[in-house]
């Protein structure tokens, strides 16, 4: 199984501390651009949609954020599965370090889409499916930090939130096709379409931009709430000792 | 089976011998549907529309209340880890208890429901989607929130916690219970939601268990 190692060696916390210290600023820095560009571009440069006019640019942090909802929580159940079938520590740290990035997303996405329903829809809130879901989405994220914060033992407590993540995880369908399964106040996806998407490239592009700038913004949050888990988890330990008389503490 | 048998009965015949327990939960939904009643002007008519709603949020908090129970006294006395170190799947043993727990609280909310729902002025033709959609619907109810007890139940203050991870859970059963009612009294065919009720009850009657005997596992780690 010789080749497994390099698996072996990044599960182990000090090698995916160094890892992540190298990777992290690279993604904050490649986040900065993207969004710089996505969110400059589609506040100001973008055309005015013709129907909805400039209140349609919330779209750049919206579909960002609502998307990364719903990854995240992907990400953290799949962290969940790993941590409980493999009993990998380093999955448990990282199923604690999503918990409270996607439970922020999340809210974003309400706020931002409440914001946007109140000019298009003449209401912040209606009772609907995708709305619903979204909301319940959220109530799962804090049900999972929730339940993390009442355990004293750390290892315990991961255990159960990745139990109670992998069950929540048949929410995220249910948000994902809300639109397409029930009638629904809330549009239909017009950018991730089967050929032509029904969105011109002006306004795309910028779009495309600030979500995958999202997306490394959110990877570097993590890494860096990564670490930190590890670095407290780990103290007393041989490397985190050597790291921190290293760098001036 | 013989095992699961035997927690049955074992279970049943606790209840017996201690009557409180599961007749106060029965006692305070119908205090809270009441207090819906005396709460909305003397008989409103609009009061039969939220009914569905009613009967199905009273129904779920007095679940909820007993949830915190379910598995602490196993729990102190040590019967539980007992039942984690028997050769019987614990899967298997943990259904058994939370059948016994819909036995004992959920059932009697289906068949208390129908005559409260008279009480709030629900038009018959509701009457058999809400008894259904609660019939199918309780059990579920049971085992959600027997996996979210199972989660907690090493924690010494798990009763503050517990509505947090149950409701988002049971936020769809809700929504298609209540819904079935308002199809019914639209003149529509309730059996869509039904059905949908049914396949989220054989989903968790199928996976809950292992999940939850994997949550008390954890708790004597």
């Amino acid at each position: 199984m010789s080749s497994w190692t390099w698996f072996h060696r990044l599960a182990s916390p000090p090698s995916f501390y160094r890892l992540a210290d190298r990777l992290a600023p690279w993604l904050g820095w490649l986040a900065l651009a993207l969004l710089g560009y996505g969110w400059i571009n589609g506040l100001f440069f973008a055309p005015e949609d013709y129907q909805q006019k400039d209140a349609y640019r919330i779209i750049y942090v919206h579909v960002p954020a609502a998307a990364l909802s719903l990854s995240l929580y992907v990400g953290m159940a799949v962290a969940g599965f790993v941590a409980l079938v493999w009993r990998m520590k380093l999955a448990e740290s990282a199923l604690i370090a999503i918990a409270p990035v996607g439970a922020s997303f999340t809210a974003l996405a309400l706020v931002t889409g409440m914001l946007w329903g109140k000019p298009m829809w003449g209401a912040y809130w209606v009772w609907d499916a995708r709305l619903t879901s979204e909301l319940v989405l959220l109530f799962l994220y804090l049900g999972v930090i929730g339940l993390w914060q009442a355990f004293e033992d750390p290892r315990a407590a991961a255990r159960a939130c990745a139990l109670l993540a992998v069950v929540g995880v048949i929410n995220v369908p249910i948000v994902k096709y809300s639109v397409d399964w029930w009638n629904s106040l809330h549009q239909g996806s017009t950018i991730l379409k089967m050929g032509k998407p029904s969105i011109t490239a002006a306004m795309a592009y910028p779009l495309f931009a600030s979500v995958i700038g999202s997306y490394l913004f959110a990877g570097y949050v993590v890494l860096r709430r990564l670490q930190n888990e590890l670095l407290s988890r780990e103290a007393g330990t041989a490397w985190v000792r050597e790291l921190m008389g290293r760098s001036r503490v | 089976m013989n095992a699961a048998l035997a927690i049955l009965t074992r279970e049943l015949r606790l209840a017996l011998r201690s009557r409180m327990d599961w007749l106060l939960p029965l006692l305070f939904f119908v205090m809270v549907v009441l207090l819906f009643g005396l709460g909305a002007r003397p008989n409103d008519p609009v009061l039969a529309g939220f009914a569905p709603s009613i009967l199905w949020v009273g129904a779920l908090l007095s679940m909820l209340l007993t949830l915190d129970r379910l598995f602490r006294a196993d729990y102190e006395d040590g019967t539980l880890e007992q039942l984690c170190l028997a050769e019987a799947p614990l899967a298997l043993t943990v259904g058994a208890k939370l059948t016994a727990h819909w036995l004992l609280t959920g059932l009697p909310l289906v068949l208390l429901a129908a005559p409260l729902a008279v009480a709030l002025q629900l038009p018959v033709a509701g009457l058999p989607a809400l008894v259904w959609g609660l019939a199918l619907g309780t059990p579920v109810l049971s085992f959600v929130g027997g996996f979210a007890a199972a989660l907690t139940v090493a924690l010494p203050r798990a009763g503050l916690l517990l509505p947090l991870l149950v409701l988002p859970l049971l936020a769809p059963v809700l929504i298609f219970g209540a819904g079935a009612v308002r199809a019914a009294l639209g003149g529509l065919d309730a059996a869509a939601p039904l059905y949908f009720l049914a396949a989220v009850l054989v989903l968790c009657l199928t996976l809950v268990p292992w999940a939850a005997a994997a949550a008390l596992r954890n708790a004597f780690e």
